[in-house]
C-alpha cells in the first residue's frame, strides 16, 4: 500500500502537482496500474487539492481512462467504419476466441483486456489496434492470433514491434527512426508543394525576424490562408485578433488532434514534417509576439511523442526556438512538449482547451473567444498543423505564390486522408479545387456508391456530385474523405456514424445528448423494418432542432449523416419502409424472449405476428 | 345520423387519466347526448360489439395483453387519442427501461424485504392466464398508428373534454394556454 501511495507520489511529482496537468498524471497512472482506482483517485485529490469528483469526472470522460482494471495489456481495436470495411468482425473474433474473452472485458487472470475505440486515425491502414499505446495496422484474423500468443508469453507491446518478425514490422520514412519505431506507414501518396514540398529549416523564421511582427502579420493576411481544420476561419484574421488582444502573455497551440474518424493527414505531418510544424507555430508566435507554444496531441499518436521531443530539442540547440530565436534579440517561445487529448473529437476548439487544461472535454461558453482568454486565460491562437506548416511556406516563398495554388476563396493546398474503397488509400496534397470525381479517379476508386466528405460530421455525396470542388466555397472539410463502395450496406455505416456521436457527445446539453440517441434508435428501426412514412419526418424536424439548439458543433453536426442520406439517398430509406398500415410492425416473440427465460414459459406465440 | 361510439382502455397506466376523464363531472350529461358509449372500463364492456370512432388510450405497452388490446383497438377504431403522458412517451412505467428484465423480476418476487421469506422456493408467477412482461416499456405510437396526443400526467379534463368535443363535433378545438400546461 505504501509503495502505491509513493508510486502516486512520485506521478503527481513529475508534473510538480500542477492540477492543470492532471490529465497527464492521470495516463501515467492508468498505465502503470492498468486503471485509475478509487484509492489512486483520493490520493490525487488530496495532493492536488482538488475533490474527489472533480477527478472522477475527468477519468470517466476519457475513453482511454477506466476505473476498472483492464488487462496487464489492454487491446483498443478500431470498430470504425473503415475497420468494419476492411474485416473488422474476423479479426475481432480472432481476438476473442484466441484470447478467451470477448470485447469490453478482461480475462479472469487480469492478463489481456479487449476493448474497442471508435478511430485511431489509421484509415488507411485498417484493421488496426492499439496495445499498451502501441499502433497495430492492416491487421488480419491471423496476425491477431500471433498478437495474442505474445501477449500470452508475456512479451512488452513495444518488442512485438521489430526490424521484421512475425509480428510487424517498422513502416516507411521516420516511422523506422528508433524514436518512433513504429510499423504505421506513411502511405504518402501525394506530395504537394505547401506541406510536402521543398523546405528549408529556419529560413522562413530568418526571413521573419528581418521584418516587423506586423509585416508578417500582414503577409499571412495576403496570403488569403483559412484555417484547415475545417471551419476555414481566415488565419490572418485570428492572429490579429489575438495580437489586439490585452494580456500579460500570449500562446500558440497547435491543434494535432485530427478527432473526426477518417482524417490522418497529421500523423504524416507530424511524422515527416514536424520541424515545418513547429516552426509555423514559431512565425505565429513572432506575428502576435506570444512566448508559450503548445501542441495538443491525440493520445493515438503518443508513440510520436518521444520524437516530437527530439525534435524540439533540436530545434533549441539550433536557436530556432528558445531565447533570442534566430539572432532577434527578446523573440523568446519555448514549445513546451506535448499536451494530451483522449477524446477523439475536437471540432468545437473550446473543448481542447478544457481537456489541455486537464479537465472533462466540456465546450466552454464563448465568449470569450480563445483569442481573448484561451489557453489559462492567455489570448491564444489555436490552428490545426496543417495551417501552421502553411504559414511556413507563405513566409519564404511570398503570398503571391501562395495565392496562385487554389482558388479564389480557397488558396493554397489541402491536405487529404482518403480511405475506404480505392486501390490507393492514403495521403495526398493537392490544390483547392480538385473536384470528387478527379480525386476518385487519382485514389482509383472502386465503384463507389458514395463518398463521405469530413468525416462523420461532413457530407454524403452520391454518384451525381463528383463535380464537387474541395474548397471552402464548396465542399469544406478538414479533408477526410471516405470512398464506400456499393457492396457495402451505406446505411449500416451511418449507423456506425451515429453510434459515434451518441458516444462522443459529451453530455452537457439535452438537444445532443438525447437527439444522437433519438436519431440512432430511430435510424435502427428503420433498418429493421420497423420504420414509418413519419419517422422521415420526425428525424428530419429533430436534427432542425438540434442544429439550432446545440452548444457546439458536434451537436450541430450530429444530424449530418441523417439529413445528407435522407436528401442523397432517398431510395434507401423508400426500400426498408413497410407498405404503410396503422399497425406498426414489432417483434412480439423478440420482446418477450427475456421474461419466458426468466419464468421459464415455452413461448407466447399466442399472437399473429405483423 | 346516429351518434358517434367512444371507446376506452387502459393499458400500462394507473387510471389516472381515467379518473381525469371523469373529473368532467356534470358535462358528462352533455357528453351523453353527443356520443353512444362502447367498451371501455367506464361501463365495464369488455369486447367490441361494433367498430367505434374514437377511442382513447391510456398508458403504454408493457406486456403482451396490452399489444393485442392495443392492435384491436386500432382495428376497430377509427381514431385513436393517446392520453397522458404513459401512453405517449411510455412514462413511470418505462422508468424500468434500463433495468434487465430479470432483475426487475427478481426484485420483485424474489428478493424485495416483502417476497424474500414469503418466497422460499423462489418462484415466479407462471400462470397461463398471465400476460408476460416485454423487455421494455413502449409507447402506444410505436406500436400502433395514433392520431392524436392528449399531454399531460394526467391531461386535464377540460383538455379531455375538449378535444373529444371538437372531435365529434368536427370544429376545431379550443386549447389555451392553461388548459396544456402543467407547471
Amino acid at each position: 500500500m505504501s509503495d502505491h501511495i509513493a508510486a502516486i507520489d512520485a506521478i503527481a511529482a513529475k508534473y510538480d502537482n500542477d492540477p492543470t496537468r492532471l490529465l497527464d498524471m492521470l495516463l501515467a497512472v492508468q498505465e502503470q496500474e492498468r486503471y485509475v482506482s478509487d484509492a489512486a483517485t483520493r490520493l490525487l485529490a488530496q495532493k492536488l487539492g482538488l475533490s474527489w469528483g472533480d477527478i472522477q469526472q475527468t477519468v470517466s470522460f476519457y475513453h482511454l481512462l477506466s476505473q476498472e482494471p483492464r488487462g496487464k495489456y489492454t487491446v483498443y481495436l478500431n470498430n470504425g467504419p473503415v475497420s468494419i470495411m476492411q474485416g473488422y468482425e474476423g479479426v475481432a473474433t480472432a481476438f476473442s476466441e484466441a484470447v478467451g474473452c470477448s470485447f469490453g472485458s478482461v480475462t479472469a487472470d487480469g492478463r489481456i483486456g479487449l476493448f474497442t475505440t471508435a478511430d485511431m486515425g489509421m484509415g488507411d491502414q485498417e484493421v488496426a489496434a492499439l496495445i499498451n499505446n502501441v499502433v497495430f495496422t492492416n491487421l488480419t484474423p491471423e496476425k491477431a492470433r500471433i498478437l495474442v500468443k505474445a501477449m500470452q508469453k508475456g512479451v512488452p507491446a513495444q518488442d512485438m514491434v521489430t526490424d521484421n518478425t512475425e509480428y510487424g514490422k517498422y513502416g516507411d520514412g521516420n516511422n523506422s527512426l528508433p524514436s518512433i519505431h513504429s510499423m504505421v506507414c506513411n502511405n504518402l501518396i501525394k506530395p504537394g508543394p505547401v506541406c510536402f514540398g521543398p523546405y528549408q529549416a529556419g529560413a522562413a523564421l530568418r526571413k521573419c525576424v528581418a521584418q516587423s511582427p506586423e509585416q508578417v502579420l500582414a503577409e499571412v493576411k495576403a496570403s488569403k490562408l483559412r484555417g484547415r481544420g475545417g471551419a476555414g476561419f481566415p488565419t490572418g484574421m485570428k492572429w490579429e485578433l489575438c495580437a489586439k488582444a490585452e494580456g500579460p502573455e500570449r500562446c500558440v497551440v497547435a491543434n494535432a488532434d485530427e478527432g473526426e474518424p477518417g482524417t490522418f493527414k497529421d500523423r504524416v505531418l507530424l511524422t515527416e514534417r514536424a520541424q515545418l510544424l513547429f516552426e509555423g507555430m514559431a512565425v505565429c508566435a513572432y506575428a502576435i509576439k506570444a512566448t508559450t507554444g503548445a501542441l495538443y496531441l491525440r493520445g493515438e499518436y503518443a508513440y510520436l511523442k518521444d520524437y516530437l521531443e527530439q525534435v524540439l530539442e533540436q530545434m533549441r540547440s539550433d536557436n530556432l526556438l528558445g531565447k533570442d530565436i534566430a539572432g532577434k534579440p527578446g523573440f523568446d517561445f519555448l514549445i513546451s512538449g506535448c499536451s494530451w487529448v483522449l477524446a477523439p473529437m475536437s471540432a468545437a476548439r473550446n473543448q481542447l482547451l478544457e481537456s489541455a487544461e486537464g479537465r472533462r472535454g466540456e465546450p466552454r461558453n464563448r465568449p470569450p473567444f480563445p483569442a481573448q482568454s484561451g489557453f489559462h486565460t492567455m489570448p491564444t491562437v489555436i490552428d490545426n498543423v496543417e495551417t501552421l506548416a502553411a504559414t511556413v511556406q507563405i513566409i519564404d516563398k511570398g503570398a503571391t505564390w501562395f495565392r496562385s495554388l487554389g482558388t479564389e476563396e480557397s488558396t493554397g493546398t489541402k491536405v487529404l486522408s482518403i480511405s475506404g474503397d480505392c486501390d490507393r488509400p492514403g495521403v495526398y496534397e493537392v490544390e483547392f479545387g480538385i473536384t470528387l470525381g478527379e480525386l476518385l479517379t487519382l485514389a482509383g476508386a472502386r465503384d463507389p456508391q458514395a463518398a463521405q466528405v469530413g468525416g462523420p460530421s461532413g457530407r454524403c455525396l452520391n454518384a451525381a456530385a463528383r463535380d464537387t470542388a474541395i474548397s471552402f466555397e464548396d465542399c469544406p472539410s478538414a479533408g477526410a474523405i471516405l470512398i464506400i463502395g456499393a457492396q457495402h450496406d451505406l446505411l449500416t455505416i451511418i449507423d456506425n456514424f451515429m453510434a459515434f456521436f451518441t458516444e462522443e457527445s459529451c453530455g452537457s446539453c439535452v438537444p445532443c445528448r438525447t437527439g444522437t440517441w433519438m436519431l440512432r434508435n430511430t435510424l435502427r428501426r428503420i433498418m429493421h423494418g420497423q420504420g414509418t412514412r413519419e419517422d422521415l419526418t420526425s428525424m428530419r424536424q429533430l436534427s432542425a432542432v438540434m442544429q439550432k439548439t446545440t452548444k457546439c458543433g458536434l451537436g450541430h453536426t450530429a444530424a449530418n449523416p441523417i439529413l445528407n442520406t435522407l436528401d442523397n439517398f432517398p431510395h434507401l430509406y423508400d426500400a426498408l419502409i413497410p407498405e404503410q398500415t396503422d399497425i406498426r410492425s414489432f417483434d412480439l416473440e423478440a420482446a418477450v424472449q427475456a421474461s419466458n427465460l426468466t419464468v421459464g414459459r415455452a413461448s407466447v406465440a399466442k399472437e399473429e405476428q405483423v | 345520423m346516429s351518434k358517434p361510439i367512444i371507446a376506452t382502455a387502459s393499458l400500462a397506466g394507473c387510471f389516472g387519466c381515467h379518473m381525469s376523464f371523469l373529473d368532467i363531472d356534470e358535462r358528462i350529461l352533455d357528453l351523453v347526448e353527443l356520443v353512444q358509449w362502447g367498451k371501455s372500463p367506464i361501463n365495464d364492456i369488455k369486447t367490441f360489439q361494433q367498430d367505434c370512432d374514437i377511442a382513447l388510450i391510456e398508458g403504454g405497452c408493457c406486456n403482451d395483453e396490452h399489444i393485442h388490446t392495443l392492435r384491436e383497438f386500432r382495428k376497430h377504431c377509427r381514431i385513436l387519442v393517446a392520453v397522458g403522458e404513459c401512453a405517449i412517451m411510455g412514462g413511470l412505467p418505462a422508468m424500468r427501461n434500463n433495468i434487465p428484465i430479470k432483475e426487475c423480476l427478481e426484485e420483485a418476487y424474489l428478493n424485495s424485504p416483502s417476497t424474500s421469506d414469503a418466497n422460499p422456493d423462489k418462484i415466479f408467477p407462471n400462470d397461463e392466464e398471465l400476460p408476460m412482461l416485454l423487455d421494455k416499456v413502449y409507447p402506444c405510437h410505436e406500436i400502433v398508428k395514433m392520431d392524436y396526443f392528449l399531454p399531460g400526467c394526467p391531461p386535464r379534463a377540460d383538455l379531455i373534454y375538449g378535444a373529444l368535443v371538437a372531435l365529434v363535433t368536427g370544429q376545431e378545438a379550443e386549447l389555451p394556454y392553461e388548459v396544456v400546461k402543467f407547471d
